[in-house]
């Protein structure tokens, strides 16, 4: 009897212990399917890992050009990575290392282009496109406000010709 | 009037599609444009392949106009670009300096051996350091530097007798035209 309670007892115990090692491998998983594409730096301390990673993150890999620095496994990200390290190292900051970068592969590598003359169109382009179609939309519900009230609200008469322009 | 309107719509739509695919004949979309363009080269002092303990720099070559061609042996579009380096390099007029980039040197002479070297010196830059100071991403990319050390045209890709006889035949006859 006393055999069985302690069993009883001890039971919840392994599945707990199962459910912890589960957590445990799938949290060993998830940092290894995020640290994929970067070799392992060594970084003076986590807040300077974490600038590394946001700075990556915002530049573009010339070679696979729909992948971040920090994403790209290309042999240039690869080297290009190194050199931010590098560079971090010397204490330079993030201006300095995009300013780097732009000076030998454009505006190209920012995935956030500065507003110049050559960007307008990237940057108001949409903008423009919004407005143009908004001026259509608009005169076509002009057009069609200026057409004779129809008080019944069943199948419209043969006013409307099948225009609906 | 208003019933042409859809198909004025179509048409602008066609058009701009149109214009989209002709652009991308004419264009490498993934050429990234060089900002390096008519700006000194950067400095640099690589090793040669064949006697590594020589080195070549910037100011080395200074004098004379030279095609800097950017190569590798595990580079597929290399081999593409190759024969026409070999046939047509000798009538450019200018001097071909090899640029062997992130590469193993017995692989790269294996590579020379087998291909045939066009070039009248082969630097190499195995950590690929100084290719960044380029703005090279990939190979082939060839650069066109003349007397002073300033880049005059940059071609990412392989040459082909089209891009020659259009593009660098061109930038070549400027630059002999400014040197008499």
């Amino acid at each position: 009897m006393s055999e069985r309670a302690r069993a009883s007892r001890l039971k919840p115990l392994p599945q707990g212990y199962l459910l912890r090692l589960l957590l445990v491998i799938l949290c060993a998983f998830a940092s290894f399917a995020h640290a994929q594409a970067i070799e392992p730096m060594p970084f003076a301390n986590h807040a300077q890992e974490l600038r590394f990673q946001q700075l990556t993150h915002q530049l573009r890999c010339p070679m696979c050009q729909n992948e971040t620095l920090a994403d790209s496994n290309a042999p240039i990200a690869r080297d290009l990575r190194n050199q931010i390290f590098q560079m971090m190292q010397q204490g330079k900051s993030d201006d300095e290392i995009k300013q780097y970068l732009v000076a030998r592969y454009s505006d190209f590598v920012l995935y956030d282009p500065p507003l110049t003359r050559g960007t307008w169109l990237l940057w108001f382009g949409p903008l423009l496109i919004l407005l143009g179609g908004g001026g259509v939309v608009l005169v076509a519900v002009r057009k069609r406000g200026r057409m004779p009230a129809n008080g019944s609200p069943g199948p419209r008469p043969s006013i409307d010709n099948g225009d609906d322009w | 009037m208003s019933r042409l309107l859809p198909f004025i719509g179509f048409m602008l739509l066609a058009a701009l599609f149109g214009f989209g695919i002709w652009w991308n004949t004419q264009h490498d979309p993934n050429a990234i444009p060089t900002p390096l363009l008519d700006k000194p080269a950067p400095a640099f002092n690589l090793p040669k392949l064949y006697e590594p303990t020589q080195t070549v720099s910037k100011a080395d070559l200074l004098g004379k106009p030279y095609l800097l061609n950017v190569f590798a042996s595990w580079c597929i579009e290399c081999g593409v670009e190759h024969p026409v380096l070999q046939a047509e390099g000798p009538t450019l007029g200018v001097q071909l300096v090899g640029y062997n980039y992130k590469d193993a040197p017995t692989d790269a002479k294996r590579w020379l051996a087998e291909h045939g070297s066009p070039y009248a010196v082969v630097i190499a830059d195995e950590p690929g350091h100084t290719a960044i100071d380029f703005g090279v991403y990939g190979a082939p990319e060839s650069f066109l530097i003349d007397a002073q050390g300033v880049i005059r045209y940059k071609h990412i890709g392989p040459l082909t007798p089209d891009v020659m006889a259009k593009e660098l035949k061109p930038a070549i006859a400027a630059l002999r035209k400014e040197t008499p």
